[in-house]
């Protein structure tokens, strides 16, 4: 760096600047640093490296070589057993339909929202976007019982349905909060051109607006997705059986049966992962692309 | 307002005049898009808060008709040794899920920014990120499911300590009152730190490395770089994360179902596991109700606070 120095200014400075190469080249501390540093990291993963070494250990070498031997053998009836036993398939679908669902529900609710609070700056919507706000905050134990009864009384308990509704309305009240603000400054003379062409609200929101926060929008269906799938407590109470339930639910029921095996509470742990772990490396890059983007404007 | 409007269009004829009652038409219609996201947050958010505020006034068992009891419920709250309990419990989990990972994750963070990240190549540093964020990645009762059977009488714990012939020291940590609470805390530190160091990371990105470069010149040490431009720097990011990692510590749930269900004998209780075995275990609905409702006030409390330190710190900045 002290190569950009401005000639005019770099006399003044060779006294100090001489000492910066020698500290760059500091040796010792900075390893000492990074193997500090690298040590917490390889901490971090040691669990990952436990739940892969067990899945695939037979019950018997399990008990008798304990959690930390090699497995003897590629054993994949532990995987088997708990795909069977919570028929994964089913978990599956549900998690990704309910999530998939509220994702691209939340995000359309959130813009429409929005839509009217940054760009129609409809009265009192500082009070509206605080209650949103809230309404993010609040803890669902504040509301899980009146829901509980109330999709009883309706004929929606247990059904993923109702689950969606949840959600889609809980994630879009951050969606509309961050949104809300986004739309706060969004060019006027975009709105103005396109009213002046003779477009109304509704052509303007989808031909003008959507366009331009598509990136944020993204990154919204994404977090949307990942929180709804994660979600728990109220999946928990309104999904009783095999066919609604999502995969946490299914993987936390299961735990409370002490007679399951160690191989096959870790190979249950391995797939349940997995999907997150895909969902993350496929989206990854639509996340940072999609903050950059905000970033600039 | 509407009379003013319609006086100011009829005797001024200015297009600038005629502009407003055309907005307020404009205003209503932009209260449309509006309606469907209102009636959802009325029947979902709005409806069930009001009734759970309701039924902490009542004694319920969730069939037939509330009994409305005053605030017998709350006052019941006041003497009953496991609320107090779990709201301790709460303190430990926001040292767990909030003090630790954003003071640790300040370190980690410069550290990898300033020293790993400009002396080593980039792609190590962002290596060492990756390896602290994985843990937000995978879903939380997977988590607990997994450090649930680390922890375990025959888990991994156990079995390191016996490889490493500290086999005196093998116990059930979370079946015994006294290891349970700081079990779970050390899962939760765990689980969090990776977000702190991937948002304070993200900030730092934002900051002219030339104030590093230029300080270093100037003979500023790691801790005074830290102090003198890390800290303030990134002081927006440390508010958002305090906040949200504070109000996700009073909530917390998923990881104590999954680890403890608050046992044993209450020790790693919190107050919405609580609330969640009054209403669904024991059908106590009305107390229940009330458990949710004083949560719920100090959340929005502690909430308003953090809001209010943050407008008055940027106030001061501004002022500077």
């Amino acid at each position: 760096m002290s190569v950009t120095l401005t000639p005019a200014e770099a006399p003044a400075k060779t006294g100090r600047a001489a000492r910066v190469p020698d500290r760059h080249h500091r040796g010792v501390g900075r390893w000492i640093v990074l193997a500090v540093v690298t040590a917490g990291a390889v901490l971090m993963l040691v669990p990952f490296v436990f739940m892969l070494l067990n899945a695939f250990k037979t019950p018997g070498q399990y008990s008798t070589d304990g959690p930390l031997s090699w497995p003897s053998e590629f054993y994949t009836q532990g995987l088997r057993t708990y795909w069977t036993q919570v028929d994964f398939p089913q978990k599956l679908w549900n998690s990704a339909l309910i999530a998939g669902s509220v994702a691209v529900l939340a995000v359309v609710v959130s813009l429409l929202n929005a839509y009217a609070l940054g760009i129609g700056r409809v009265r009192g919507r500082l009070w509206i976007v605080g209650a949103f706000l809230l309404a993010n905050m609040l803890p669902q134990e504040s509301l899980v019982y009146p829901l509980y009864y109330f999709a009883k009384e309706v004929g929606l308990y247990n059904t993923r349905l109702v689950v969606i509704i949840i959600f889609t309305v809980i994630q879009s009240a951050f969606g509309t909060y961050l949104l809300a603000s986004v739309l706060g400054t969004f060019p006027k003379s975009l709105l103005e051109a396109a009213a002046l062409d003779g477009s109304g609200k509704w052509t303007i929101l989808w031909r003008v607006v959507l366009p331009n926060v598509r990136p944020t929008l993204a990154v919204l269906l994404v977090f949307f997705f990942i929180w709804t799938w994660n979600e728990f407590l109220i999946p928990l109470v309104m999904l009783i059986d095999n066919q609604t339930q999502t995969i946490p639910v299914a993987l936390a029921s299961l735990q409370g049966d002490r007679l399951m095996d160690a191989p096959t509470t870790n190979a249950g742990a391995l797939i349940s992962l997995v999907p997150a772990i895909v969902f993350f490396l496929i989206f990854q890059r639509t996340l940072s692309r999609g903050i950059t983007v905000g970033a600039e404007k | 307002m509407a009379a003013t409007d319609a006086l100011v269009t009829r005797g001024d004829t200015d297009p600038k005049g005629r502009r407003g009652p055309r907005r307020r038409r404009g205003d209503a219609g932009y209260w449309l898009y509006l309606l469907p996201g209102a009636v959802l947050f009325a029947l979902v958010i709005g409806g069930p808060l009001l009734f759970t505020g309701y039924l902490s006034l009542t004694r319920w068992s969730g069939i037939g008709d509330p009994t409305f009891v005053g605030l017998e419920n709350y006052q019941r709250l006041l003497d009953d040794t496991v609320f107090w309990q779990s709201f301790r419990n709460t303190l430990a989990m926001i040292v767990a899920m909030v003090v630790v990972p954003t003071v640790v994750g300040l370190v980690l963070a410069a550290v990898l920014f300033d020293t790993i990240g400009r002396r080593f190549k980039p792609r190590t540093a962002n290596a060492l990120r990756a390896a602290f964020y994985l843990p937000q990645v995978l879903p939380v009762v997977v988590a607990g499911i997994v450090w649930g059977w680390i922890l375990r009488p025959d888990g991994a714990l156990n079995g390191l300590l016996d490889a490493v012939g500290l086999g005196a020291l093998t116990h059930d940590w979370l079946g015994d009152p006294d290891t349970a609470l700081p079990a779970v805390m050390g899962v939760m530190i765990w689980v969090q730190i990776g977000y702190p160091v991937v948002v304070f990371m993200a900030a730092l990105q934002r900051v002219d490395p030339e104030l590093y470069e230029a300080a270093e010149i100037d003979g500023a040490g790691w801790a005074r770089r830290f102090r003198a431009i890390t800290l303030p720097q990134i002081r927006p990011e440390t508010f958002v994360v305090a906040l949200t990692c504070t109000i996700a510590a009073m909530k917390v749930f998923g990881p104590i179902y999954a680890l403890t269900r608050g046992g044993p004998e209450n020790a790693t209780n919190v107050p919405s596991y609580f609330a969640y075995y009054t209403f669904f275990k024991k059908l106590q609905v009305g107390y229940g109700s009330a458990i949710s409702t004083v949560l719920t006030l100090i959340i929005v409390v502690v909430a308003l606070l953090f809001i209010r330190a943050q407008h008055r710190a940027e106030r001061r900045d501004g002022s500077a």
